[in-house]
């Protein structure tokens, strides 16, 4: 039980980068955080203590193994999560040739 | 049987195939891009209207990629609400590489443009035909990620500013959707979506169910901008070039949002009471504030997008009521809104690409200059405020009724001041760009190309004959088969697991 509130602190840290920091870069790192968390916690729900990869040998007890397919899930959930990062870094980027800084307050031209 | 399977595939593959194609050659060969972005959307929705016949049919079709059966490989699933939402999507989607073919020429690199747009619509419609949860997932992303950097095309000031916002909040609802997905496997364990249904329906409920529900509606009303996750959509879809702005309020909204949350909660996790009324209450406070911020708004495609808030929270206020009537109306008015929005931003987009302005504080009188744009706008305008025979009124009159009908009296009424809402903010931006007399420096412009043109009247005529969608003949073949989905949602499982 304590993994997983530790997972959801973990979350909660990536929240408070996104709502709370200026500075886009740092809120980026929020974002990263936050992904690392969700992929986390879904290994998280599959995993069991003391348990073993999911190889088949000949001569092996099939006992106790871990399941394998949130692990596969999770691996193209991060190829996501990097394209995501990608392009929220190549935004900043040109943000910052634009206007000339990375604070969110001073980027405000639209107003929702 | 076996080969009519082999057809949903291609909804996918076309247009991935196609932005691959236009991503090694488009740079060099200068026609490609154009050739293969119209041809390829032509091709889809050729497909899709086959589609529809196969439904009419087969009623559903399953296909294992890969030949893995599900519930353990991948399943892709067509039926009658499938079909519909392709039909729509590719429509508007054709049009859409029609208009741009002219309408991209004053931006530098148009394949560009292509590729990502041809990816967008391959993410969306492998949203639509996937049956399995993670799957879809993963679609959304592509169509998300291919949106963020079609809003930021312009790469100016507001372009990067408004992507940078609609990035952030979309991958914060789809780390909401990731986390739903996490639960639902936890309790479930399998992640095929039919499997998930039959699952859930042997287990009971759960708390981990109503806590994936509202993890769910976080995540898609992200997606879809209902009223309190909507501040990136009044931002991100006038920044995008014209074209992308219709193609983001008329189909993406609803397919990565409208369409996932009648589908999960239609067919998967089932509604609750509970979540009816929170999609209830959601609907209703998306139509008036939408409607209210519309009316204040003096940038022409600024207030096209507030009203698309309002539109949304018809069409979900239709699924909220959850009768076979209001479903009804709620997938023909997303039909009627896919139309007609995507009519009257292309028809903003014409505005802009003859005056180079969007503020309605300097545009009046294009009637005179611009005859078919004008025209086409106040079919469209006429149509989204439900002015009566076009298609936009019979859709919200099905669910204004619908709401009566059960009992909702307050939705109802709420549904028809938005309606007046709607019709003011919509006649502000009609008599400040088309009526009145032509402004000083507006005497030289001129209409827009053939090809610009020709969309623009498609849609129009389809906007106005578009109540005759609802002549029982066409209606069953067209409308019913996607309400069935939703109304009789315990045979989408067994027909999904039969087919193993």
């Amino acid at each position: 039980m304590a993994i997983y509130l530790l997972c959801l602190s973990f979350f909660s840290v990536g929240l408070y980068g996104i709502l709370r920091k200026r500075n886009i870069i740092k809120i980026i790192i929020g974002v990263i955080i936050a992904e690392y968390a969700v992929n986390l916690f879904f290994i998280l729900i599959a995993y069991r203590i003391e348990g073993r990869a999911p190889i088949y040998s000949p001569n092996a007890e099939i006992t106790n193994m871990v399941d394998a397919l949130p692990q596969a899930v999770v691996l193209t959930s991060i190829v996501i999560g990097l394209a995501t990062t990608v392009i929220l870094i190549a935004l900043a980027m040109r943000i910052f040739e634009k206007y000339g800084t990375f604070d969110i307050t001073k980027i405000r031209d639209l107003r929702g | 049987m076996t080969t009519a399977v082999n057809i949903i595939p291609i909804f996918v593959i076309v247009p991935l195939a196609g932005a691959f194609m236009i991503s090694i050659g488009g740079r060099k060969l200068k026609w490609l891009a154009d050739f293969l972005g119209v041809l390829s959307t032509a091709g889809l929705f050729i497909a899709a209207l086959f589609a529809l016949k196969l439904v009419n049919e087969y009623h559903i079709l399953v296909y294992s990629v890969g030949a893995w059966k599900p519930p353990i490989g991948i399943a892709m699933v067509l039926d009658g609400l499938t079909a519909f939402m392709l039909v729509t999507v590719n429509l508007v989607a054709l049009m859409i590489a029609i208009y741009s073919v002219k309408y991209m020429e004053h931006f530098t690199s148009k394949w560009k443009f292509f590729t990502l747009f041809l990816l967008m619509l391959g993410g969306m419609n492998g949203v639509i035909v996937t049956g399995d949860i993670f799957n879809l997932f993963v679609f959304l992303e592509i169509a998300a990620i291919a949106s963020f950097a079609l809003v930021a095309f312009g790469v100016e000031r507001h372009e990067l500013e408004a992507a940078f916002k609609y990035a952030l909040m979309s991958t914060l609802g789809s780390l909401f959707v990731l986390m739903g997905i996490a639960l639902l496997y936890g309790f479930t364990s399998t992640l095929n979506m039919a499997d998930i249904a039959a699952v859930l329906a042997q287990k009971g409920s759960s708390n981990i169910i109503l806590l994936v529900s509202v993890l769910f509606v976080m995540g898609f009303g992200l997606k879809s901008a209902l009223v309190p996750f909507h501040a990136w959509l009044p931002d991100a879809h006038p920044s995008a070039p014209a074209p992308i702005s219709a193609m983001l309020s008329g189909v993406l909204i609803k397919s990565l949002g409208i369409y996932t949350i009648f589908r999960i909660f239609g067919n998967v996790i089932g509604v609750t009471p509970a979540i009816a009324s929170i999609l209830m209450v959601l609907g209703c406070i998306s139509m008036v504030v939408g409607g209210f911020l519309a009316i204040g708004q003096w940038d022409l495609k600024r207030l096209y997008a507030y009203s698309s808030i309002s539109q949304m929270g018809y069409i979900i206020l239709g699924f909220g009521i959850g009768t076979p009537l209001s479903i009804l109306g709620s997938l023909f008015h997303l039909f009627n809104h896919s139309v007609f929005k995507s009519l009257l931003f292309l028809g903003a987009g014409a505005v802009e690409y003859a005056t180079g302005t969007r503020d309605m504080k300097k545009l009046g009188g294009l009637m005179k200059k611009m005859p078919v744009t004008g025209m086409t706008s106040i079919i469209g305008t006429m149509s989204i405020s439900g002015v009566p025979p076009f298609a936009g009124f019979w859709s919200k009159l099905i669910i204004i009724l619908a709401a009566v009908e059960a009992g909702q009296l307050w939705p109802a009424v709420w549904a028809i001041v938005a309606s007046v809402l709607t019709l003011a903010a919509f006649l502000k931006a009609m008599k400040c760009t088309f009526w009145g007399d032509v402004r000083v420096g507006l005497e030289k412009i001129i209409e827009v190309p053939f090809l610009m043109k020709f969309s623009l009247i498609t849609l129009a005529l389809i906007t106005s004959v578009g109540g005759l969608l609802l002549i029982p003949g066409i209606q069953n073949v067209f409308l019913n088969q996607a309400v069935g989905v939703m109304t009789e949602s315990a045979d989408y499982l067994i027909a999904v697991l039969q087919h193993i």
